[in-house]
């Protein structure tokens, strides 16, 4: 399970709805452990060439290691990532499954016309065979 | 003696541990002595010939070692690695 604050998930959706109609992306900080809590989120830019990013996204690697130098001095952990499907399901794709890691919770939004419609969070098998996905309690 | 420092998400792996004194004198035998201590860090990053995965970029100070001299790269007392997880995803079209 994976508990947020309402409040961070409509951050969430806000940035998402921000970077409509390419994909918006983010970090979810917060203490690992069943359940995941997540107690902060922070927004990164879309590293992809501005031609893709409205199908892709990627971290550029100095704003992973930011943000995980943030996380340290907080006590906390990258827990896990957030994405934006635009006009497409928040459910994972297979390019998403590719390279995913069985480590983090990735909380994709389902962004339809501009607004943020759903958001599902999914755990990678170990076995990298498929996602599961993982409840989410707002609290 | 040259250091891996361990992001946070990966710590569970290495029972917690931030920073790794590691023996070897070239990134790639750096890497396979981090293996050797926390082999579980093994299915996240390489590929099942044994070779690093693409999913991992390993740093060198703030230089992907791509660009230096690669698994080759040689290692200096002081210098500490960093294995940061591509993070990349997307709508299939």
């Amino acid at each position: 399970m994976l508990k947020i604050p309402q409040n961070l998930l409509d951050q969430i959706h806000q940035h998402l709805e921000e970077t409509y109609p390419e994909e918006g992306v983010g970090f979810l900080l917060g203490m690992d452990g069943e359940p995941r809590v997540v107690t902060e989120i922070l927004i990164v830019p879309n590293a992809r060439e501005k031609e893709e990013r409205h199908h892709r996204y990627d971290v550029a690697p100095q704003d992973i290691i930011d943000a995980d130098e943030t996380a340290e001095k907080k006590g906390l952990s990258i827990i896990g990532v957030f994405h934006s499907h635009p006009e497409h399901p928040d459910k994972p794709s297979e390019f998403d499954r590719e390279r995913a890691h069985s480590f983090f919770s990735y909380i994709i939004t389902s962004v339809e016309k501009g607004k943020s419609v759903s958001s599902r969070s999914w755990r990678l098998l170990e076995d990298r065979s498929k996602f599961i996905e993982e409840e989410i309690e707002i609290k | 003696m040259p250091s891996i420092k361990i992001p946070t998400p990966l710590r569970p792996y290495t029972e917690g541990k931030q920073i790794i004194s590691i023996e070897g004198e070239t990134v790639g035998e750096a890497l396979s002595f981090l293996l050797s201590l926390h082999p579980e860090l093994k299915e996240h990053f390489y590929k099942e010939d044994g070779q690093l995965s693409r999913f991992a970029n390993i740093f060198l100070g703030n230089k992907h070692i791509i660009t230096l001299q690669d698994l080759e790269t040689p290692l200096l007392e002081e210098d500490i690695l960093r294995i940061i997880p591509s993070i990349a995803g997307g709508i299939d079209l």
